[in-house]
């Protein structure tokens, strides 16, 4: 079974103009929504108490908001019913610093009442650990990018470098656009899966730019363009069916696994199809924009050949014992 | 015929794979085995922090307590005492007794001492008030471990992080009640003090003010049986809890619990002194800032025992006792985070997370066998080879399992056929080309080699990084991860190379490319 058979070369970066002004207004578009509409933190960046009650029936909401309006404690706490009917949870900025009763024990004290039902989460984040997580947080995206801008620097080229963390940037803006448009809770899951993002996104992208590495020391005197389409042609099979097989396992995620893991799952799904896009649409127009020169690399590539064999020819002479 | 390494060590790892991940599997009573986050099996998870200005205004209060002490003993005659946060300052009637109060004061470790006169005052070095609150930090964590350990929990965490926070994991809490038994025995000061009671005013205690109070050198505390009773009792205690060596669950002749507790040399000699000093006067029992009793003293207590009676319950009593003896908290303690999960949550995660997984498993596994044939069968060897190790390893290193760690194990369900696909499409490719099935397996597996090495280590690098950053459940998601890259690249490089050099020969046999890599050709 073959249905993924390219066996013509697409033309690529003929659309490229199309595809860049496409990624511009999406990244552009993400931006004026985080500005506009923000990310909505959660309780792990910025502080706060969760609160996770199920009913053994239809959760009452309204006697619920009732009975929380008697204690100023919960002033401005939101309920909202989570994965199914009889589950809710209660979100509120009050945290409490008693290590024997929190707001978690006074929200049970004050639902008593309102029917039979058990508390089966409390999160509470305080405001200095919140503030912490956060620094953290941008912290590790910053460090993993720069931890791959070396190793891609240092196994390709300063260009490719550039060119996959352009790709990154591009995701990762797109990703955070989308979870600032549906209103998603920013948790530590949600960090975690843009990090994985940053992982599976440059995954493809490394894929691609191996085969155009590759066409480039193959093919001398051949347009990079032209290379590059090659390239990924030839990577198209395997870059469609590991993203069609990635996609399916997280959808199964996002559908079946629960409501807890629901943000991870969607940031994740976002992620898998702009990454498999960027590292087509983004990632190789970025290489042919800064003018990666395949003759001066193939220079390069002379010399570091030379070098080695230089070095081999060292060798043999010392291990004869000709010095 | 050469060996077949590749496929020996394949064959090895898949062996260690199931061997070690059989323990987690079935449950097996011996063997390591990995252990489940608490956001799997229900649990609590607390960062507290430390008031540690509290250890340094009590360790004030303790030089005072001794000052008074020594000067007693010494018949030093002082005019006033007092104290803050920030020192200790005392006036002599004795110009000449101010030398025995230096040579005292200059003991005490980071002591500043200044003499004017008749005055002499105390306050302690910044290197000491440091070491003060350092201190108070390190010796929660210890008097929260040994309370911790008599609980009667599997295995508490309790262990610090960062400068000054301590984190608290108790895994296996299984009611409410239990919980709030937990936290209640963890943030317990259980300061014991015994203090004399101001006859003279008691009497008027009701009428009294704080600040009023304050000016005798006395504070007003409540009842614990009753908070509308009230003792009027001298501020500086005749000695506290430091000085306990035990503390035991007794009975009192109604059978009613209560807790008897044993001093140490100093303290029993102190006791002695002052029981002796003050027959017929009262005493108050206090723990945690409440009057506990205040009995008449008929006679000098040797021997440095006594007992606090109350109202309380065996279990109360118990966990009282288990306080007392692990010693009193230096500085009170607050709440920074916490994160509890009962364990009906925890076992619904597990049944989603599973459902995903084996949903996502399945569904990779047709679509590879559709589309690959025999090639798409051995990279699902590779890929059910690729899950045991991860619990293997996991299982090795007894390294927790947690929500987002499902969520790991199922992205890399997606991701481990990668390499897969990347090399059979690379064979593909060369038997399109016309090379011969030994050619285009070794060339395929060498063209794709570096590929899969820089896509696998970028991933890896991300992963490295949110373990390094990451907190307590996403930690666990990084460690799946991690692994489970590291044993697709073994299983797909090695594992799966050895399998078609095991099968080469009968594929060049059969020239059916179609059943082999689902190719025409």
């Amino acid at each position: 079974m073959e249905f993924f058979k390219y066996t013509k070369t697409f033309n690529f970066m003929g659309k490229s103009k199309l595809a860049m002004i496409m990624s511009i207004v999406l990244v552009l578009g993400s931006f004026l929504i985080l500005a506009t509409k923000g990310l909505n933190y959660g309780v792990d960046f910025a502080g706060g108490t969760i609160v996770q009650v199920k009913y053994d029936t239809a959760a009452p909401i309204d006697e619920m908001r009732e009975k929380l309006k008697s204690n100023a404690i919960f002033e401005g706490a939101s309920i909202t019913e989570f994965g199914s009917e009889d589950e809710v949870v209660i979100r509120m900025r009050t945290t409490t610093g008693d290590v024997v009763v929190d707001v978690g024990d006074l929200a049970r004290e004050t639902l008593v009442g309102t029917g039979e039902f058990e508390i089966r989460r409390v999160d509470i984040v305080g405001p200095k650990v919140g503030s912490e997580l956060k620094e953290k947080g941008i912290m590790s995206l910053i460090l993993a990018v720069i931890g791959i801008l070396i190793y891609v620097a240092f196994r390709f080229e300063w260009r490719f470098a550039v060119a996959s963390i352009m790709a990154l940037v591009h995701d990762v803006s797109i990703a955070l656009g989308a979870i600032a448009l549906v209103g998603l809770e920013v948790n530590l899951d949600v960090l975690a899966a843009l990090l994985t993002i940053l992982g599976y996104s440059l995954n493809d992208t490394i894929i691609v730019f191996d085969r155009i590495r590759e066409g480039v020391v193959k093919g001398r005197d051949v347009e990079l363009s032209e290379t590059i389409d090659n390239s990924i042609t030839k990577t198209l099979a395997r870059t469609t069916l590991t993203s069609l097989t990635t996609f399916f396992v997280v959808f199964t995620l996002f559908m079946f696994g629960g409501e807890i893991i629901h943000a991870f799952a969607f940031t994740l799904l976002v992620g898998i199809v702009v990454g498999t896009y960027s590292s087509i649409f983004v990632a190789s127009p970025t290489l042919l924009l800064f003018g990666f020169d395949v003759k001066n690399y193939h220079v390069k590539l002379a010399e570091k050949a030379k070098r080695e064999a230089e070095k081999e020819r060292m060798r043999s002479q010392f291990e004869s014992g000709v010095m | 015929m050469k060996l077949n390494y590749r496929i020996v060590i394949f064959a090895l790892a898949i062996l260690f794979g199931v061997f070690f991940s059989a323990p987690s599997l079935f449950q097996m009573q011996d063997g390591k085995k990995v252990t489940l986050g608490l956001d799997l099996q229900g649990g609590l998870h607390m960062l507290l922090g430390v008031k540690t200005e509290e250890a340094v205004k009590s360790r004030i209060k303790s030089i005072a307590a001794s000052v008074k002490h020594f000067s007693e003993r010494k018949d030093i005659l002082i005019d006033t005492l007092q104290f803050d946060e920030e020192g200790i300052t005392l006036t002599l009637l004795d110009k000449d007794d101010v030398k025995t109060i230096q040579s005292f004061f200059h003991e005490i470790e980071g002591a500043i001492v200044v003499v004017v006169d008749e005055r002499i005052s105390l306050s302690l070095s910044d290197e000491e008030i440091l070491r003060t609150e350092q201190q108070a930090i390190s010796q929660a964590i210890e008097t929260i471990r040994n309370r911790l350990d008599q609980f009667g929990l599997t295995e508490p965490v309790v262990a610090r992080q960062g400068e000054e926070k301590i984190l608290v994991q108790l895994a296996g809490i299984k009611t409410i009640e239990e919980e709030q038994r937990a936290r209640e025995l963890i943030s317990r000061a259980a300061k014991l003090e015994l203090m004399a009671v101001d006859e003279d005013r008691t009497a008027r205690v009701y009428s009294m003010s704080e600040s009023e109070a304050a000016s005798y050198g006395d504070v007003i505390l409540e009842d614990a049986a009753n908070p509308n009773v009230k003792h009027l009792v001298r501020e500086i205690p005749i000695l506290d809890g430091s000085m306990l060596t035990d503390a035991n669950v007794g009975f009192d002749e109604n059978n009613r619990p209560l807790i008897s507790f044993s001093l140490n040399a100093e303290g029993a000699e102190i006791f002695g002194d002052f029981t002796g000093r003050s027959v017929g006067k009262r005493l108050a029992v206090v723990l945690d800032g409440k009057v506990y009793s205040a009995p008449v003293i008929n006679e000098r207590i040797g021997g440095g025992s006594g007992q606090i009676s109350g109202n309380y319950t065996v279990m109360e009593a118990k966990d009282l006792a288990i306080a007392l003896r692990s010693g009193s908290l230096l500085a009170p303690i607050y709440l920074m985070e916490k994160r509890s999960v009962g364990p009906s949550l925890g076992a619904d995660s597990i049944r989603a997370s599973l459902i995903a997984l084996v949903g996502g498993f399945v569904l990779v596994i047709i679509f590879m066998v559709v589309y690959y044939r025999m090639a798409g069968i051995i990279a699902n060897i590779a890929l059910i080879a690729n899950l045991f190790i991860i619990l293997a390893v996991m299982s090795l290193f007894g390294a927790t399992l947690t929500l987002p760690g499902m969520a790991g194990i199922v992205l890399t369900v997606g991701m481990a056929v990668d390499a897969n696909v990347i090399i059979s499409e690379r064979i593909r490719e060369l038997i399109h080309e016309g090379k011969s099935i030994h050619k285009a397996i070794e060339e395929g597996y060498a063209n794709a080699m570096s590929a899969i090495l820089d896509a696998n280590i970028t991933t890896l690098i991300a992963a490295v990084v949110l373990y390094a950053y990451g907190t307590g459940a996403i930690k666990g998601f990084a460690i799946t991860i991690s692994i489970g890259i590291l044993a697709s690249m073994l299983t797909a490089i090695l594992g799966t190379h050895g399998v078609y050099e095991m099968l080469e020969k009968r594929i060049q046999k059969s020239k059916n490319n179609l059943f082999w890599f689902g190719i025409k050709g």
